[in-house]
């Protein structure tokens, strides 16, 4: 990007707009076009990508305490043998329930509320492609969790399992409306992992400020972009594997029952072609964090930019060819079960590529070890594990012995927790003074990250020896005489040490967003665009849009560095660029604050939640949303140019 | 009496063995890794911060080729390496695989069907005359030294059979035929239980599997073949009378009686076994009594109901089946 097409750009644009726009007037135009209405209806109706981006990070966190809680309820009753603290049948719920929130209303939309909140501001640009698409997408992830969370409480929660197999989840032995409240609950939250990653790819591939070149996007962009594609591939095989589970159950279809010529193994292979890719949807966002952290705390360019991209996309595509692993005891043919073991000792090596990457990053770098840096150091030692370990269990022999055992329990714990919980809370410690313009506490956050780190070994390291030496997962008890129990405990001490350590960090959260010292624009000295704007940023992002020519634009940004002139401050523009080069290509006006999308959201859980009960939710739900889609896409009022255009 | 053995680390047969053998080689080479990664990881941890006390901040952006170069040539050499490692480990992996597959063709191999249920084991050994056929629960016996040849399916849900001294997993479907084989070299005990989540009572489906030399294991399944012991007092025999008059009858069968139910466990030699409700109880009269008068207290969800009896109608009936040797 050369600044001669940058004034090109401002040539062309000047022709269309009537008047000239002075940037030094433009602060209260921009902030007019920008700023929700006041008033709840404003609140309800904002489009904002940092308020829905806030409202999804806000919300799964929320949902993580309440997992979390879960899970203490679960390593209370394991503690000692023949507990009798909660019976199978909350048991059941409790555990499925937990593995459901964490997966799906957590994990996934805490990555989603990232990606959504920072790459615009990474990007230089307003606003998301498509505001009104991304406050639906919340609205119908909000009502997805709360239904499944109003099902627990009222003992109709899940109780099959997160992976939710057939026969056991079907009709005739998954009874009543627990399952159903799953499979709906599955439905709202792949909607809206859609709707945020159909979002994400728009927004990334068309609004880059100019200059940002595919080769010069920040690598957590690269991350999303590349979690984003997955979403796109791995949803709708859940998707509809959940509605021909809905199916089977509410309107007697028989897609998984032996009896009629279904097949049980038919869910698991369309479960798990869906559920392994979405371990690195979760998994791959986290790796873009610890790129970002590394390169700002190391204080050095990331080494290997290009290796590192394409080992994430490699991930990505491979992820795509190893559901079988999941599926080993299933009595598949031998020569096919080779195949999957390859590729899933395949997947190591891209993976390995970037832990080596990394290294040479860090060994070139100058660390300030702030907490951030004290948890991405925490993810590589544990995600070491949790990596190897996968590698154990993708051998065809080893995984028969540790399948379904607390060994796995361990092992997706530390890749999961390992591998993604602790990268995102050094992202929360990273990014915390951009959300709010003030800094957490770094001596608590050493001592969360301390008590995480240490509580979180002590948890689930054990549980590799329980898996070992035979206890099944899932198990609501076990007798004494299995000699289960001293592991048990220590593992019940490190969850309550590791809960301790999440609590300081949400106290810091909710202390420092008060008290916090001021931070600044860029209390981190970083690298990205991100930073050169104010702390928090304002309605419309950046006052002046910026232009880039190089990765690390924070860092070079020279005094002649040339600003986009051209976009409207009066009305919600963004410039669209080529979505190779980045080039600027036109201008586009963006969909004011509206109710719409959360009509249309209600809409869409009347039907789902509706269809539970009556199949008549379906015509009335689908009316509902019809008439909020038309609230949703009236025309908006002419501008008066448009009218002289048309010569009226 | 010893405890029953229950590892993955503790073989008593070849497949148990071979995967013993491949958990060894696997742990080692990731114990190696890991050091290896964690130091490198930690050097360059302590290198950089070292350098930023002793230098402060440098320029982020300056380039070093030559350290690059370096660099690419560490990343690569230790790409390759992991390339090698993870081909050498595929190759392992694999031929234990046929290793665990090589007892597939054994002619001599006895036959053995275990269904899987709500929450119990049903185990047959088939006979070519019908008649002749054994049935029992929870408890699968072995000949020593022998291949047994084990066919796997379920009556309701998913469920998975998995004895860790003797073999890996194996899924027993609905509607599918799964197929393993094992061999058990050392007499003994071998405990294991259901490893799919099957619903409520999942944590209390055991099984266990006894190894015994070949004659003991002949005489024993000889006897399970035979029809049940009439009763051999008058208490037994009115407890046979409760027993077909109650609604045992409708889910239990006792061969060579009237009692011909196939929901629930096989009683024609229902004292011979070491536990009841698949591993939940110790089988002594006490226990019994306690399981046929309140099993949702001891197994919350099974599908055995309660039974009310009269205490001398418990008492025939506890005398009876405790007949059933």
């Amino acid at each position: 990007m050369t600044a001669e097409t940058v004034r090109e750009t401002e040539r062309d644009t000047e022709r269309e707009t009537e008047r000239e726009i002075d940037l030094a007037d433009a602060t209260a135009d921009l902030t007019r076009a920008w700023t929700r209405p006041a008033g709840l209806s404003g609140w309800l109706g904002d489009v904002d990508h940092k308020a829905i981006g806030r409202r999804y990070i806000a919300t799964a966190f929320g949902f993580f305490v309440l997992g979390g809680v879960l899970a203490l309820i679960m390593r209370l009753q394991l503690a000692r043998p023949n507990s009798d603290l909660v019976g199978p049948d909350l048991y059941d719920q409790i555990f499925t329930t937990h593995g459901s929130t964490m997966m799906f209303l957590f994990a996934v939309p805490v990555m989603q509320g990232f990606g959504l909140y920072l790459v615009p501001l990474m990007l230089g640009t307003r606003n998301v492609a498509f505001p009104r698409l991304n406050a639906y997408g919340y609205w119908v992830y909000l009502i997805g969790a709360v239904f499944l969370w109003v099902g627990l409480v009222t003992n109709t929660g899940p109780d099959a399992g997160w992976f939710a197999y057939v026969p056991l989840a079907g009709p005739e032995y998954g009874t009543g409306k627990r399952m159903d409240v799953w499979a709906q609950m599955i439905t709202f939250t792949e909607l809206s992992a859609l709707a945020v990653a159909i979002n994400l790819i728009v927004t990334i591939l068309k609004h880059r400020a100019p200059g940002m070149a595919l080769h010069r996007m920040p690598m957590f962009v690269w991350a999303t972009l590349v979690t984003s594609v997955m979403v796109v591939f791995a949803m709708p095989a859940v998707m509809l594997s959940s509605g021909m589970l809905a199916s089977d159950r509410l309107i007697s279809t028989h897609f998984f029952n032996a009896a009629e010529g279904g097949d049980p193994l038919l869910w698991q292979h369309l479960f798990w072609y869906f559920a392994h890719p979405e371990v690195y949807i979760i998994f791959i966002p986290a790796l873009g964090f610890v790129s970002s952290i590394v390169v700002a705390f190391a204080r050095t360019q990331l080494f290997g930019y290009t290796a590192q991209v394409l080992s994430m996309s490699s991930t990505a595509f491979i992820g795509f060819g190893v559901w079988v692993h999941h599926m080993f005891a299933t009595g598949l043919p031998q020569l096919g079960q080779s195949f999957f073991t390859a590729a899933s000792l395949l997947i190591a090596i891209p993976t390995g590529i970037q832990m080596f990457l990394w290294i040479a990053t860090l060994w070139r770098g100058r660390i300030h070890l702030a907490t951030a840096m004290l948890f991405v150091l925490a993810f590589f030692a544990t995600f070491m594990i949790g990596g190897l370990t996968g590698v154990m269990i993708a051998a065809v022999p080893l995984d028969l012995q540790v399948h379904d055992t607390f060994f796995i329990v361990a092992h997706l714990h530390y890749v999961l927790i390992g591998g993604a919980v602790f990268p995102l809370l050094g992202a929360v410690y990273y990014w915390f003074p951009k959300l709010t313009g003030r800094m957490l506490d770094e001596r608590a956050g050493t001592l969360s990250c301390a008590l995480v780190f240490a509580g979180f070994n002590l948890t689930f390291f054990p549980m590799h020896q329980l898996g070992l030496d035979g206890m099944p997962r899932r198990v609501f008890t076990y007798d004494a005489a299995t000699g289960w129990g001293p592991l048990n405990l220590t593992a019940t001490i490190g969850a309550f040490m590791l809960g301790v350590g999440v609590v300081i960090t949400l106290v810091n959260v909710v202390v420092a967003r008060r008290r916090g010292a001021i931070a600044g624009d860029d209390p981190w000295r970083a690298d990205g665009l991100e930073w050169t704007t104010a702390s928090p940023p304002p309605p419309y992002n950046f006052h002046e849009l910026p232009t880039v020519r190089d990765r690390y634009p924070a860092w070079t940004s020279p005094p002649d560095q040339p600003v986009v002139h051209g976009v409207r401050a009066d009305r919600p523009e963004l410039l669209v660029t080529t979505v190779v080069d980045a080039e600027p290509d036109h201008r586009t006006e963006l969909a004011s604050t509206t109710v719409a999308p959360l009509s249309a959201a209600l809409g869409t859980g009347v039907t789902f939640i509706g269809s539970i009960f009556t199949p008549w939710a379906v015509p009335v739900g689908a009316a509902l949303v019809v008439v909020a889609l038309v609230m949703w896409f009236w025309p908006r009022p002419p501008h008066r140019e448009e009218l002289v255009e048309a010569g009226r | 009496v010893t405890a029953p053995r229950v590892s993955v680390l503790d073989p008593a047969g070849p497949q148990a063995a071979a995967i013993a053998w491949l958990w060894d080689l696997f742990l080692w080479i990731s114990v190696f890794v890991f050091v290896i990664v964690v130091a490198s990881f930690a050097v360059a941890t302590i290198r950089a911060v070292r350098r930023r006390r002793r230098d402060g901040d440098g320029d982020p952006l300056a380039e070093n080729p030559a350290g690059d170069r370096r660099a690419i040539r560490g990343v690569v050499a230790a790409g390759a390496i992991t390339v090698a490692i993870l081909f050498g480990l595929l190759i392992a992996s694999i031929s234990s695989g046929n290793a665990l597959a090589s007892l597939e063709d054994d002619a001599d191999a006895l036959h053995v069907r275990v269904t899987g249920r709500q929450w119990w084991w049903q185990i047959e050994y088939e006979h070519d005359d019908p008649g002749h056929s054994a049935t029992t629960a929870n408890e699968l016996h072995v000949p020593v030294g022998r291949t047994v040849h084990l066919e796997l399916t379920s009556a309701d849900v998913i469920h998975s059979f998995w004895v860790p001294s003797i073999h890996g997993k194996k899924d027993l479907i609905p509607g599918r035929l799964n197929r393993t084989w094992i061999r058990i070299d050392q007499p003994g005990e071998y405990r294991g239980q259901c490893a799919e989540f099957c619903g409520l009572e999942h944590a209390r489906m055991a099984i266990t599997v006894h190894a015994d030399p070949p004659a003991v294991f002949d005489a024993w399944l000889a006897h399970q073949r035979e029809p049940a012991a009439a009763p051999a007092n008058a208490e037994a025999v009115r407890g046979q009378q409760v027993f077909n008059g109650s609604p045992c009858v409708l889910c239990h069968a006792i061969a060579g009686t009237t009692a011909g139910g196939r929901l629930g466990p096989d009683l024609t030699h229902a004292a011979s076994r070491k536990t009841l409700a698949a591993g939940a109880l110790g089988n002594t009269a006490g226990n019994l009594a306690s399981w046929i008068l309140d099993p949702q207290g001891i197994k919350p969800g099974s599908h055995m109901p309660a039974t009310t009896l009269a205490p001398s109608d418990l008492h025939a009936l506890l005398t009876y089946l405790e007949g059933l040797r």
